[in-house]
């Protein structure tokens, strides 16, 4: 392809039409508490492995509900699954379990 | 004595107002404009938090005005002040001198056509909050026309909040404060209609400030499973098949999002009222750069005006939830009331 001098990048675009909500859905039948994120950061900012890693819960609900999947796991790849943020979420969600329930249905490890 | 009050707009803050009044032993004549008392209240189905219906509430007020001179369909056409008090004149033809006027000439809805890019009055399936309500109204109403703008069986709803509110562009730049709590009833009250369908919230904040309010949020969240979309929806456009393609960031990841809904519903926010503005102009009133009435002060006398014997009550002040404006309404016949006391 001819060299301009500049070149495209795939769209970031979300495409909530394309979105898989079948399996967010599974998700939400296991861990129904997923819902009641309203994406405060606690859990992202209480991280131990949040520092090094780019590991953080809330980017990976919000992720997997937009329907990109692999990216989702990127942000819980790197959990050591401490607890720190189960004691911090002021939705009570318990994340540690979460974090668990997300690679039993999204098949990851 | 004279013990007339004037009350204008026979919306829930002139009801209230009207009925405390009465009770106090004052001769209360209340002018409405249109031809029903109730103002928005009578046009609305439920009310949040907890979906009261309207209608309960309006009919707890009516039952309360009796005794109260009101005159529908009738107009301010003058108000002069005399000595120490106000001459009205109504465009029925009659002529009242009172001590007191009290305005309680409420909001109008914010016309959503004026944000264009968002398609209300162009597209064929996007509506306002009001409508959304007129249709919740209809359906107990078997000879009612359903909306033809809302489809039979949609897929995917969304809602836009901040539609006339928060946009300097738009010249409001206030925030309306009822609407989020509207938005995310009015979700679910959608979702326990039409239960197949996934419903979006598109917002900037949510100001979920009242008692319950932030009870309701969480229930959207996991009873009714809405998803919130923290952005504000940038255009709108219709494709072949009339659905409606929405564009908005998704601001929480830091990326555009795409989506495609069978309905739309725009969360128009609150202006004062121009017949209100129209009665403020003939005795001067200010108005702040909000255009709502500017009050005496902004924390201790927010039922008195900068003239002597003009008083506030209701949205016309600002925009007010219902709770806030019957408190109001209560607090402004109080003040009439140590007014009047002046004339003993």
């Amino acid at each position: 392809m001819a060299d301009f001098g500049y070149s495209l990048t795939p769209s970031s675009r979300i495409d909530l039409n394309k979105a898989d909500r079948e399996t967010f859905g599974k998700l939400v039948k296991l861990e129904p508490d997923v819902l009641k994120c309203m994406a405060c950061g606690s859990c992202t900012a209480s991280c131990t492995a949040g520092v090094y890693t780019r590991t953080s819960i809330r980017s990976a609900i919000l992720y997997l509900q937009n329907g990109r999947e692999k990216e989702a796991l990127e942000f819980i790849k790197g959990c050591m699954l401490c607890g720190k943020c189960t004691i911090v979420c002021p939705r009570a969600i318990n994340t540690r379990q979460l974090v668990l329930s997300i690679c039993k249905i999204y098949n990851l490890k | 004595m004279n013990k007339n009050v004037i009350v204008i707009g026979g919306g829930p803050a002139g009801l209230e107002a009207s009925a405390q009044l009465q009770n106090m032993g004052y001769n209360v004549i209340l002018v409405e404009r249109t031809h029903e008392l109730g103002g928005h209240l009578a046009k609305w189905d439920r009310l949040f938090p907890d979906g009261v219906p309207a209608k309960s509430v309006l009919d707890s007020l009516l039952a309360n005005i009796g005794g109260v001179k009101y005159f529908l369909g009738t107009e301010v056409q003058s108000v002069n002040l005399l000595e120490k008090s106000y001459n009205v004149i109504l465009s029925n033809g009659i002529t009242i001198l009172a001590n007191a006027v009290l305005i309680a000439s409420g909001f109008d809805l914010f016309p959503a056509e004026k944000k264009e890019e968002y398609g209300y009055g162009i597209y064929d399936h996007v509506i306002t909050n009001a409508d959304l309500e007129s249709f919740f109204a209809s359906r107990k109403d078997k000879q009612a026309v359903p909306d033809p703008r809302i489809p039979l069986q949609p897929q995917k709803i969304g809602f836009v909040h901040c539609v006339g509110s928060r946009d300097e562009k738009i010249g409001n730049r206030h925030c309306s404060k009822v609407c989020c709590a509207t938005a995310v009833k009015q979700a679910c009250e959608i979702k326990e209609e039409f239960p197949q369908a996934d419903v979006y919230c598109f917002y900037m904040d949510l100001r979920m400030f009242g008692r319950n309010y932030e009870d309701l949020y969480l229930k959207a969240q996991k009873d009714y499973g809405i998803r919130f979309i923290r952005g504000r929806v940038s255009e709108v456009a219709e494709d072949i098949d009339k659905k409606l393609v929405v564009k908005a960031e998704d601001t929480l990841s830091g990326k555009p999002v795409k989506v495609t809904l069978d309905l739309l519903v725009l969360m128009a926010g609150m202006k004062n009222s121009g017949a209100g503005q129209q009665v403020g102009s003939m005795i001067s009133l200010e108005t702040a750069e909000d255009g709502f009435f500017s009050c005496r002060d902004s924390v201790y006398s927010l039922q008195k005006s900068n003239k002597n014997g003009i008083f506030f009550a209701g949205a016309c002040t600002g925009p007010k939830t219902l709770p806030d404006t019957l408190h109001e309404a209560r607090a402004a016949a109080l003040t009439v009331h140590n007014y009047m006391k002046n004339f003993e």
